[in-house]
């Protein structure tokens, strides 16, 4: 039972960090009724332009190397050039293209990822880097003691950190005059028009909201798995994840992300022996198939309000 | 003084003027053809007219929301207190007091009816007690909203999402609103029950009023002033008590004949007299 639990954790631990990416798609797809497909490529932008600062500033600025100055000084310029990129994003892609068809934006977005890719591979080199957050993944002495699992203390900072993004950003929609704003802006956008909320801020907000999403998603997963070129496609993960939870639900990227993180895990380790393994890679692909079929909407999407 | 001398300034000028407006729809659709009409500070004015005669597009030009539909002003002014607003964003337009109320009601549907009206003080910066009262004089106006402030408004019935639209336009504190078309897809009952509303706000709260409307009859007997679009051009103008006993509107659009029912040959010329342009 110990192993069934620790595999359990582990997924449901990996399963948050899918969320983070998947908060991302669902900011944006809930305000501009965009699916961005570039959210990939924006984390691993993020991720890149952090650690290629972390290695500069001290050069430039003769701090101590891998100090919380230089941390904090690389994550604020990281987190600067995510929103310049979210709001020259908002400008030169999406506004020309206002009240076009979804699939015109949607193909907009695939352009956009290629764009940043290699806008972000072009300033900082292809090589694979390593990030360090100084948070050691190591297993919990005291849950490895008394309870005899291995859980990673990173995975549970990972989890923390991402808890406190999805509660701060729910408050955000739900409390705020802006998130209400946006939520509207999701519904109608003439409606939002009319009443004299201007599309351009509130979209300037939601890209730049996004960014800072993925470049929190882009620290965790590059201490992770380093910062490589790879990290656009683990993000496409967030797919079933979004499936499964409803694009257009916060807590929905989280629960979806937990349940499939947790599922796939629990996959690969019992399923996985009888059919020769390898089933992580596409068991999260048939649990949002299934449930395209069963439940379109997701588990707390928003229904389509039709009147008749 | 000087405040009396300004006012009357003011009024001198016309409050809402729209001077031989001419909108193209994708630089090829000639929708209005030259319009031109004014609303006095405080009356209500019926733009009326059968369907694709313009109503909604004149609207919008004032509102300024036909950029979003690829409409464009390309003749003429529109001035509101005696300033040019033809190239004003909705968003400075709403501050300014100018605010539409869309044609088919267009809720937040999946934002509580409260929710709905709170989005509509967006560009105001007021405290939250002045927030809440200004909640509450909307609830007071539309009593059935109170009772549905929590239901999203996409599960809410058409005359309830109407009075959440003109209700969440009234929470910008506006000074004129356009409606379109009010009374779409609305029971007889409810449409009057909302025109009650639409003049208890002209008169309590002073708000001055432009709707376009299809149900001619209603709409004349609540507006002051009316005008008759065909086409895209105004073909006919006059006070409202006029316009509803003439002879011509009454046969026209109200589906009274003088003298009981016609001959084919008479309905013929009937068809004929009808465009009274062109």
């Amino acid at each position: 039972m110990g192993f069934f639990f620790e595999v359990l954790i582990g997924g449901l631990l990996s399963g948050v960090l899918y969320a983070l990416v998947a908060l991302g798609f669902v900011l944006i797809y809930k305000a501009s009724g965009v699916f961005n497909f570039a959210q990939g490529a924006m984390v691993f932008f993020a991720a890149l332009t952090f650690v290629g600062f972390q290695a500069l500033l001290p050069g430039w600025t003769g701090l101590e190397e891998g100090s919380v100055m230089v941390f904090w000084l690389a994550f604020i310029l990281a987190l600067a050039s995510m929103i310049v990129l979210g709001i020259l994003t908002e400008k030169v892609v999406l506004r020309p293209l206002v009240n076009q068809p979804q699939i015109t934006l949607f193909m907009a977005t695939i352009g956009l990822s290629f764009l940043v890719e290699g806008i972000a591979q072009a300033i900082w080199g292809a090589n694979v880097r390593a990030l360090d957050l100084g948070i050691a993944d190591e297993p919990i002495g005291w849950i490895l003691d008394s309870a005899d699992m291995i859980v990673s203390s990173f995975d549970v900072f990972a989890a923390a950190l991402a808890g406190i993004l999805v509660a701060a950003l729910a408050l955000f929609f739900q409390y705020t005059k802006v998130g209400r704003a946006l939520r509207a802006v999701a519904d109608d956008h003439q409606a939002a028009l009319s009443i004299g909320i201007p599309l351009q801020h509130i979209w300037a907000i939601v890209w730049g909201v996004a960014g800072f999403v993925a470049l929190v998603a882009g620290l965790i997963w590059g201490a992770r798995s380093g910062v490589q070129f790879a990290l656009t496609f683990t993000a496409l993960k967030a797919l079933p994840v979004l499936i499964l939870g409803g694009f257009t639900s916060v807590p929905g990227a989280i629960v979806g992300g937990l349940i499939i993180g947790a599922s796939e895990k629990l996959a690969e380790v019992y399923i996985g022996p009888f059919v020769g393994g390898g089933i992580e890679g596409w068991f999260p692909y048939m649990l949002a198939l299934f449930f395209l079929l069963v439940r379109p909407e997701g588990l707390f999407g928003e229904k389509h309000i039709d009147r008749v | 003084m000087t405040n009396a001398a300004t006012a009357s300034a003011a009024s001198a000028a016309p409050y809402l003027s729209i001077n031989n407006v001419e909108v193209i729809y994708d630089h090829v659709i000639l929708v209005l053809k030259g319009v031109s009409l004014q609303v006095e500070k405080g009356s209500i004015v019926a733009l009326l007219g059968a369907n694709g005669a313009g109503k909604s597009t004149t609207l919008k030009s004032i509102s300024n929301l036909l950029g979003a539909e690829r409409g464009d002003v390309t003749k003429g002014s529109i001035e509101f207190k005696g300033q040019r607003i033809d190239q004003m964003t909705p968003n400075d337009l709403v501050k300014r007091g100018v605010i539409q109320v869309m044609e088919g009601r267009h809720c937040f549907g999946h934002l509580t009816i409260e929710e709905n009206l709170l989005t509509g003080a967006y560009t105001r910066s007021i405290s939250r007690a002045e927030l809440k009262d200004n909640l509450e004089k909307v609830y007071h106006y539309f009593p059935r909203l109170k009772t549905r402030r929590t239901s999203q408004a996409g599960y809410t019935s058409g005359g309830e999402q109407q009075m959440c639209a003109i209700g969440r336009a009234l929470m910008a504190k506006p000074e004129m609103i356009l409606l379109d078309e009010p009374s779409m897809g609305l029971a007889p009952q409810i449409v009057e029950e909302i025109f009650e509303i639409v003049k208890d706000l002209n008169s309590k709260e002073q708000v001055s009023f432009l709707l376009a409307e299809q149900n001619t009859m209603v709409a004349l007997r609540y507006a002051d002033f009316g005008y008759i679009m065909e086409n895209g051009r105004i073909v006919m103008e006059g006070a409202a008590s006029e316009l509803a006993t003439n002879e011509d509107v009454k046969e026209f659009y109200l589906g009274l004949a003088g003298e009981g029912r016609k001959s084919f040959r008479d309905v013929k010329h009937y068809r004929r007299r009808k465009r009274w342009l062109s």
